[in-house]
């Protein structure tokens, strides 16, 4: 084959002689920097392979001058951190609960420790700044608690969680489903009684005619005025604050079907010193008692 | 004889797809059992209606004497365009979604994790996949001077194979059915059709090159190669899967744990570096010198960059796993050959750009050579991005964050789309025979669209990820956490919402260049042009 071999006149470099579909190719050699480059990368490759966990062998792994390993590191930093809160936690673990609030530099740390707890273990169904989410999510900011809402109250709830099976020491009630107990002319009649106790807006002579139907099923936990039990958990139904819903078919739905909110134990998930931080947060969001 | 027993075959599978759709177990296998029942059934009366008669072929208009199989690119380009809206729409909608989740409308159908396999399949594997399918046989005739192997039926296999592939695939997600690997969605039965489809798609590229006329094989062919052969081998073990039944769309994949997640991302990894760098540097190296008019740069830069680009690729995924469960070695070998990987990466830039000596001026009158070249500078910027992004300690903050999203658009939406559309309006003008696209100017809008759409993007991207990173990692002075994820969410509202803005930019140049292409195709712009045209 001939040497098609030619000159292009706008670089003055030589093609390779190939040609397809019009398309040439010039024989400029690699660029210097570019090819450097790639040798300095090779370099630093092999070398850092050397100091690091880098290649395979038969059980484990080549493991690199340096003796670095992920578990290894991130187990430091932890401890690390912990030694540096150490005094304090032990410090925390040393009081009664109740007493944490009243040493200002043991409140100070209980709050941050306990914000951080809350963030990654409490936010998702309370929301992050404790307001809660309609649907069985409770308010930790207001002052309105089901089951109590002091420091020792709410390590208890938060230890053993509420409705929380696997624990046998968790908090427990359970409302009946009405739908079965109940008609559903009586069902109506007792929501009208239900939103009256509030003040929202019902009918009157629906209400008045089904308060005895109030007493003589719900009032056991709910109380003859409807402002709740603590010691069943049940919440007050004349203030106006609602964990589902207090418009008139939500509230039918209620007593309908009853609710069965349920809060995980957190005693396995984590620490005693957190748990008793997080309770101090959740005390001083604004409704602790 | 052909004819009965083509008739035989699709009454036959009409009938097999009729029973799988009454004994299927689940929805999403009986609807796309009644689907392809449907389609045998139309293919089977079809074929009776033309028994016997000659063969014709369909898309009229005028057409250069090539000699060479265009209809099938000719197809693959109007396929290109419209998946391309579908996959931009898509993707501007799910950016919608996430700025306002009420976008979601409380149906399973519409929601998010839907939607997102969706828009990335549809702009990946349909407008990405036909771009490369259709670039690629029109390349791999003309230079190597020969017809597609395997004549104009098997051509016309895998393209309706691949796009009943995206109608399988993308009705399924909707439906709500997929395997849960990340880019590989779809569940066994689709799979196992793709594969037959690919397998046919390397046999005529293979075919097509070994009857070659040319002495040498061109660069770009061997990029298409690479391509080809290694997605076949990652598609095939990546979705190693036994199904429930074979009346249900279920599967169990067969490797556990974290060597699942290994697979899957060498999968992934290589899914970026075969399908949306290796096949598109093929197109690369074919119109950028075509567009400009050049020789391409340099002979042995692409020799060398091409086998270190292949050789390194492979190692990289476990890159996308640090941090986890994946054993140290693996992770660092995985860092140590995405970094090595970045001088081959930019030798594909170099000669792309470099190519261009001699003919810089032409960037100022060409607007379709400057989205080429823009497209390698997305290029560079991605592959740049990319192994900093590998590093360990890089991806400590990045991982996880939106600015790995902003990573893949900024490659997918600016090197991906961007060098697709400055090849298909190359394309049409010659596919069509006309002398020139409808309008120059609407070229430019689409440019500038486009570019202005990939910066909202990329930047509003890379502030959100940084800042999300940065607030996931915040502890204060005696080392708890200051934020919580919602609190990290809320954040990004304004960024979500700048980003769904250059989304709709994209997508708004889409639909010009739509506008263009097809007026150039239907010869709107020929009768336009009695005003004399400057010679090139």
């Amino acid at each position: 084959m001939a040497d098609r071999r030619d000159v292009d006149e706008a670089t003055n470099t030589r093609t390779t002689g190939h040609e397809w579909d019009g398309i040439k190719e010039l024989d400029t050699p690699m660029p210097r920097w570019w090819l450097w480059s790639f040798y300095a990368t090779i370099v630093w490759g092999v070398i850092y392979m050397i100091l690091m966990p880098a290649w395979p062998l038969v059980s484990g792994a080549t493991p690199g001058l340096l003796g670095y390993s992920s578990r290894g590191a991130v187990e430091r930093d932890i401890a690390e951190a912990e030694a540096v809160n150490a005094p304090l936690d032990a410090q925390l673990m040393s009081v009664d609960i109740a007493s944490i609030a009243e040493d200002p530099d043991m409140l100070r740390y209980a709050i941050a420790g306990g914000g951080a707890v809350f963030r990654n273990n409490c936010s998702q169904c309370h929301g992050a700044g404790g307001q809660g989410a309609l649907g069985g999510y409770p308010n930790l900011v207001d002052d309105d608690w089901l089951w109590g809402g002091t420091t020792e109250e709410i390590y208890q709830t938060v230890t053993h969680g509420i409705r929380y099976e696997a624990d046998p020491d968790t908090r427990f009630s359970q409302m009946p489903a009405f739908g079965d107990i109940l008609e559903a002319d009586e069902i109506a009649g007792l929501a009208e009684y239900v939103l009256s106790l509030s003040g929202a807006d019902h009918d009157a002579d629906l209400a008045a005619a089904h308060q005895q139907t109030f007493i003589d099923n719900c009032s056991a936990c709910h109380g003859e005025d409807g402002t709740g039990m603590r010691d069943q958990g049940a919440p007050s139904l004349a203030d106006g604050i609602w964990l589902y819903g207090g418009d008139r078919d939500t509230i039918v739905a209620t007593i309908t079907d009853a609710r069965y909110g349920i809060m995980p134990a957190f005693q396995n998930r984590l620490t005693d010193a957190e748990i008793r931080k997080v309770a101090v947060y959740v005390h001083g969001l604004g409704g602790g008692e | 004889m052909i004819d009965a027993a083509k008739i035989a075959a699709l009454g036959i599978l009409t009938l097999l797809f009729a029973i799988a759709a009454n004994w299927g177990t689940d929805p999403v296998y009986r609807f796309h059992a009644f689907l392809l029942a449907l389609l045998s059934a139309g293919l089977f009366i079809w074929s009776i209606r033309r028994a016997g008669g000659q063969d014709r072929y369909a898309i009229d208009g005028p057409r250069p004497e090539s000699g060479y199989n265009d209809d099938v690119v000719r197809a693959g380009v109007i396929a290109t365009t419209l998946w391309g809206v579908v996959g931009f729409l898509a993707g501007t909608y799910v950016a919608f979604q996430l700025a306002f989740p009420l976008l979601n409308w409380d149906l399973p159908w519409t929601s998010f994790g839907r939607l997102r396999p969706l828009h990335t399949s549809a702009v990946i594997f349909a407008f990405g996949g036909n771009a490369l399918i259709a670039t690629s046989f029109y390349i791999v005739q003309r230079t190597c001077a020969a017809p597609l192997w395997g004549g104009r039926n098997l051509a016309w296999f895998v393209f309706w194979g691949y796009q009943l592939f995206i109608v399988l695939a993308a009705t399924g997600y909707v439906l709500g059915s997929t395997q849960s690997k990340e880019y590989a969605e779809p569940e066994w039965y689709v799979d196992l059709w793709l594969t037959i489809v690919w397998v046919a798609y390397l046999a005529i590229y293979l075919g097509t090159i070994v009857k070659r006329r040319e002495p040498h094989i061109y660069v770009a062919n061997w990029f298409f190669l690479a391509f080809i052969v290694t997605i076949a081998m990652l598609h095939v073990v990546n979705n190693i899967a036994i199904p429930v039944s074979i009346w249900s769309s279920q599967s169990v994949i067969l490797f556990p744990g974290v060597q699942g997640a290994m697979v899957q991302w060498w999968y992934g990894h290589n899914a970026v570096g075969f399908f949306l760098t290796a096949g598109f540097l093929g197109m690369m190296y074919y119109f950028i010198p075509k567009q400009a008019e050049r020789p391409v740069y340099s002979y042995k830069l692409s020799i060398i960059h091409f086998w270190a680009l292949i050789f390194l690729y492979i190692w990289a995924g476990p890159h996308h796993l640090h941090y986890t469960a994946l054993p140290d070695w693996a992770q660092v070998l995985g860092m140590v050959m995405s970094i090595i990987l970045w001088m081959p990466s930019w030798g594909g830039m170099i000669n792309g750009l470099m190519t261009l000596q001699g003919a810089w001026d032409k960037l100022r009158t060409d607007p379709v050579l400057r989205m080429l070249v823009v497209s390698v500078g997305f290029y560079g910027m991605a592959t740049f991005e990319g192994p900093m992004m590998s590093i360990r300690s890089v991806n400590s903050l990045s991982h996880y964050t939106d600015w790995t999203i902003g990573h893949v658009h900024s490659g997918a939406l600016g090197w991906n789309g961007m060098i697709t559309f400055g090849a298909l309006y190359y394309l049409v003008p010659r596919l069509w025979n006309r002398e020139r696209l409808y309008s120059i100017s609407l070229v430019s809008w689409h440019f500038w669209l486009a570019t202005i759409g990939i910066v909202l993007y990329a930047a509003s991207m890379w502030v959100t990820g940084i800042m999300e990173g940065l607030m996931w990692r915040e502890v204060d002075a005696q080392g708890f956490l200051v934020n919580s994820f919602a609190d990290t969410v809320a954040a990004k509202f304004p960024m979500y919402v700048v980003r769904a803005l250059g989304g709709a930019l994209f997508l708004t140049g889409a639909l010009i260049m739509a506008y263009n292409l097809w007026k150039t195709a239907v010869g709107a712009g020929e009768t336009a042009s009695a005003r004399p045209v400057p010679a090139e």
